[in-house]
């Protein structure tokens, strides 16, 4: 019995010694981040392969999840004789919900886990502390680059994401099941407010972005420098991203849209 | 590694894509290209009962339309219900305009419906419509009947 409160009081304060950690480097990296917009030389490097790289992933998910909204909506709607209403129901689920979340994870899966490995391969080969011993901060030098890298790619990416997964819906509803393409566009103007739908999707997807680039960084900075430990790290960022996420969401939307 | 100016110029495509999905967003998805805030109008109409009008309903002139219900409010003093709507100004009405509350099809939302009348002088900025009738509340309709039926019994 006493063996179990032991435990717990370990994981809770082991817990909590995580968390400032993290808070400490949260802070370093954003005071390191005025340098790099000033050399923005490896943040492009770091854009190219956290943004161009999730390009196809997002593009062709996004696509298939509209397509996907657009079969299933019209199977039902069609049974109310509301087809034409399918506008609405797939371009509000993707701008307020679809977007961020599934771009978000699938974020996290393509870029957060890559970055988590590199960095901690980084921790685990010395690299980062050699490059303490010639007087370059890994902070500015390694983290900052890629943390605004997914801050600024997260946004663009859910944006492709939900318009592509629109062109998606439209191919399948107006295209193929025979949706009248005026009311598929009309009903989606009529019905999304560019303030409370738009920008608040595109708000969720900056929050995500900081949320994954953020664990991202701080479980390969964190990890255990063996092959094991860095393993592990890669495992933790996608479990906890997907966590996040998830949870960040629904207190959002809660906020945004909600009378809670 | 890839050359820098291949990398550059992807990276510059990837912002680009990204900007133009969001301008998409805005322009095709959302309601911003109809609706701009300097070219509008505002008038007020009141009504005994405004059923299930909402902020953002359509207002409608010939089924066309114009404008959206931008506030709600009771007045405190006749118990009446008073709508301000904003229409876009490029569409202009006569002062004895009526308004009405219909529903879209037998569930769907309640909106505004204009009907213009045949005076000379036009609807200004602020102006109010007099003629009005209220939403049909279906419950109403329903207790009426009733009530008639067992009338007649």
């Amino acid at each position: 019995m006493m063996h179990f409160f032991q435990r717990l009081g370990n994981t809770t304060l082991a817990s909590f010694a995580k968390l400032g950690r993290s808070s400490f480097f949260l802070t370093h990296v954003l005071s390191a981040i005025p340098a790099t917009i000033i050399h923005p030389r490896l943040l492009i490097n770091q854009l190219y392969s956290v943004g161009v790289l999730s390009f196809l992933i997002i593009t062709i998910s996004g696509l298939f999840v509209g397509m996907v909204l657009g079969l299933q909506g019209f199977y039902i709607l069609s049974d109310f004789g509301a087809e034409e209403t399918l506008g609405i129901m797939v371009a509000a689920s993707l701008v307020r919900e679809l977007g961020p979340v599934v771009a978000a994870l699938l974020f996290a899966g393509r870029a957060g886990s890559a970055l988590t490995a590199e960095i901690g391969l980084m921790k685990a080969t010395e690299q980062l502390s050699g490059m303490e011993m010639m007087a370059i901060d890994p902070i500015k030098r390694i983290m900052a680059p890629r943390f605004l890298a997914g801050f600024i790619s997260m946004p663009l990416l859910t944006a492709l994401f939900s318009s592509i997964g629109v062109m998606g819906g439209h191919i399948v509803g107006v295209g193929i099941l025979g949706v009248d393409d005026g009311s598929y566009w009309s009903q989606m103007q009529a019905g999304l407010d560019f303030q409370d739908d738009i920008i608040n999707g595109v708000i969720k997807s900056i929050v995500f972005g900081f949320a994954i680039s953020w664990i991202s960084l701080f479980e390969g900075y964190d990890a255990i420098p063996t092959s094991e430990g860095v393993s592990r790290a890669t495992t933790r960022t996608v479990v906890n991203s997907a966590f996040t996420i998830l949870g960040l969401d629904f207190i959002l939307t809660a906020l945004m849209f909600g009378d809670i | 590694m890839q050359n820098t100016k291949t990398q550059d110029t992807l990276v510059g495509l990837f912002v680009a894509s990204g900007i133009v999905a969001l301008f998409f967003m805005a322009m095709q998805i959302s309601n911003l290209s109809s609706f701009s805030d300097n070219s509008v109008y505002t008038v007020t109409a009141r009504f005994e009962n405004s059923g299930g009008l909402k902020v953002k309903s359509p207002v409608t002139m010939a089924g066309v339309r114009v404008g959206r219900v931008t506030n709600i409010s009771i007045d405190q003093e006749t118990y009446e219900s008073v709508v301000e709507m904003k229409i876009e100004s490029q569409y202009s009405f006569p002062d004895d305009t009526s308004a009405s509350i219909f529903t879209a099809g037998l569930l769907g939302e309640q909106y505004i419906s204009l009907d213009p009348g045949g005076s000379e002088t036009l609807l200004a900025e602020n102006g109010l419509i007099d003629i009005t009738q209220s939403a049909i509340v279906l419950e109403e309709i329903i207790g009426q009947f009733l009530f008639d039926k067992a009338a007649e019994e």
